[in-house]
């Protein structure tokens, strides 16, 4: 099938029944393009050749033919095909400035949150976007060097850990995919972005905010301000391809942060977290 | 005909074609590494902007990296000639890095992976260590690679810059020394010329230049990148052809240099995949290889391949071996390699 995420296309094939259900469940809203648009990228999931599939079988992710990576054990089969497709595009998208970073968007203004694992980008982003927020991207924001927004793919947002349980309760409505123990993150689960956030993919923000996370256990909510280079430059070190953008990636992202308030977010618990960042956009 | 081929070939038809056409094209020049390239040879006819939206995203990207990697290997090359300045031993750049300073079209949206240079092989030890001071230190730590490439090829175990991550390639010839092959690697030193505004650096003469990238397809060394390798002669032949006797005195340095066969090879094979305009006399002959080259030189792609491309490509790897290495120790080389397990790919990504 041709799955259309944003402005990306990519054919799945894959014969294996979890891939589909799981597909079915969080990718229920999508669009399937016709078999004659022009897809991206051709990726594969699949039982690797030989005995092993019948002892201890595992899956395999394809591009075009070639497997960018070793394979995993089967039971993470659709773990291995959204690894591998922020692969396809954190690799080969070079018409964008593609960051390490969640995107949420509320009344045409982007809050980026660029972070390192463990930091609860992915829990905080899960939060936002079953709050009003919608959402944009939650492990890749696609920069146009052109208009210097950035591009929705609204993707599922891959959830670690104690951070299932934590949006189960926090957001009883929302749909998750089947938790997936002891990969190379721990428990890996999907949620199913918001219907709207499909609905709009097609729909560019412009950067307001850039907020750099950090998840501390019993942490009062506290938003401080960060200096614009500082800013910057986790921005650059988030980038998958800033040097590939030269002197104009160096442009893009100093215009991005000229044009946002830039804070440090520390925070132990969702709900108050997802209060104070409301209380952001209400500003203005 | 291959669509990658095709669009090397007539550039200039690829705006009216359909999205599949379109996807077929760039998920195979991805895979050959030719998509800057393609991309390249659109822009300079004036046709990059008729593309459709998707996969001109994809050309655009593609030519936006050649770039960078052209700016990097810019770097590179400033930092080595920094490095080797103490050593007093001239420069020799080759393939892709002599193509870009000698500002040859054969650079135009050429995608590099690596730096390859020539020094003597006297100069060698001067050179390596010289390197290790400056942050180069050899990837291949085990000891049957070390002896591999030390005793029996014509370059170091590739060196990897331990800041930056770059991957140099030292030569000291052009063909293993063991190999049937034997170009003098004098003769080659002696005929490099300056490169201009380049103090310390310099590339291979013209027919030495062409005749390395003819050695280079001919012993088989990279066979997945193979019609990469045929692309850059089908651009030098274009380029210095233009001169007048030309193709008469690079047959007389490919007799000079014993490189007959690989010159006949690579202008066989240019001619035939992306017609190169070749002399008759070079190309006239049957020959028995032309079912494996004609299947190994398209792109390595499964879309490009049919159930004997896989066979093809292996007998050419042993071809080429059997062409580096004498018999007995081609024997033992393989099968110290059949024994060994296969080199991971890349570790699992985000």
């Amino acid at each position: 099938m041709r799955l259309r995420t944003g402005p990306i296309v990519t054919r799945i094939r894959s014969e294996l029944p979890a891939i589909a259900q799981a597909l079915g469940t969080v990718y229920r809203e999508h669009i399937i393009e016709a078999p004659d648009t022009f897809a991206d990228f051709h990726v594969r999931v699949a039982h690797p050749a030989g005995l092993r599939r019948w002892l201890k079988p595992q899956v395999v992710f394809e591009f075009d033919g070639a497997p960018p990576f070793l394979p995993l054990p089967a039971e993470q089969a659709f773990a291995i095909l959204e690894w591998g497709l922020n692969w396809c595009i954190s690799a080969n998208c070079h018409h964008y400035l593609v960051i390490h970073a969640a995107v949420v968007e509320r009344s045409g203004r982007a809050l980026l949150l660029p972070a390192p694992p463990g930091s609860g980008k992915s829990t905080l982003c899960a939060g936002l976007v079953n709050r009003d927020w919608r959402l944009l991207s939650d492990e890749l924001a696609l920069l146009d060097p052109l208009s210097g927004s950035v591009v929705p793919l609204a993707r599922p947002v891959s959830l670690k850990n104690a951070s299932i349980e934590v949006i189960r309760r926090f957001a009883p409505g929302a749909v998750l995919s089947a938790t997936v123990h002891d990969t190379l993150k721990g428990s890996v689960a999907h949620m199913k972005p918001p219907g709207e956030a499909v609905r709009r993919a097609l729909e560019p923000a412009r950067p307001r905010w850039v907020v750099m996370p950090r998840y501390q256990a019993g942490a009062a909510a506290q938003l401080r301000p960060l200096s614009r280079g500082s800013a910057f430059m986790q921005l650059a070190e988030s980038a998958f391809n800033y040097p590939v953008f030269g002197r104009q990636g160096f442009e893009l992202l100093a215009s991005t942060v000229e044009a946002c308030d830039c804070y440090e977010f520390t925070y132990g618990e969702l709900e108050s977290a997802v209060g104070i960042l409301a209380e952001l956009a209400a500003e203005k | 005909m291959n669509p990658v081929i095709l669009a090397l070939r007539d550039p200039q038809s690829l705006p009216g074609w359909n999205e599949p056409q379109w996807e077929m094209l760039v998920r195979q020049a991805r895979s050959a590494a030719l998509l800057p390239r393609i991309a390249m040879l659109l822009d300079e006819c004036g046709q990059l902007d008729r593309v459709p939206s998707a996969p001109r995203a994809h050309l655009l990207g593609a030519q936006r990296l050649a770039r960078a990697q052209a700016d990097e290997v810019r770097r590179e090359v400033a930092f080595l000639a920094q490095a080797l300045e103490s050593t007093a031993v001239d420069l020799i750049l080759l393939k892709g890095a002599a193509y870009l300073f000698a500002r040859l079209p054969a650079a135009h949206g050429r995608v590099f992976s690596d730096v390859d240079i020539l020094v003597p092989r006297a100069a060698l030890p001067r050179v390596e260590a010289a390197l290790m001071r400056a942050g180069w230190a050899t990837s291949h730590h085990d000891p049957y690679d070390q002896r591999y490439y030390r005793e029996w090829m014509h370059e170091l175990p590739p060196l990897r810059h331990v800041a930056r991550g770059t991957v140099l390639d030292v030569h000291h010839s052009i063909a293993p020394p063991t190999g049937r092959l034997k170009p003098e690697p004098a003769k080659l030193l002696t005929a490099a010329q300056p490169v201009p505004g380049q103090a310390t650096l310099k590339v291979l003469a013209p027919l030495d230049m062409i005749l390395h990238s003819a050695v280079h397809l001919y012993l088989n060394e990279e066979l997945s990148r193979g019609l990469r390798d045929l692309v850059d002669i089908d651009a030098l032949l274009r380029h210095f052809s233009a001169s007048p006797d030309f193709w008469p005195s690079l047959q007389a340095r490919a007799t000079e240099l014993g490189l007959k066969k690989p010159l006949q090879n690579a202008a066989r094979y240019a001619n035939r995949i992306l017609a190169t305009p070749v002399p008759a006399e070079l190309i006239t002959r049957i020959n028995v290889l032309d079912p494996l080259y004609l299947r190994a030189l398209q792109p390595q792609h499964p879309a490009a391949s049919d159930r004997f491309t896989a066979l093809a490509r292996n007998l050419l790897y042993v071809c080429g071996h059997w062409l580096r290495l004498p018999p007995a120790l081609l024997a033992y080389h393989l099968s110290v390699k059949a024994l060994r397990r296969p080199e991971p790919p890349a570790k699992t990504g985000r």
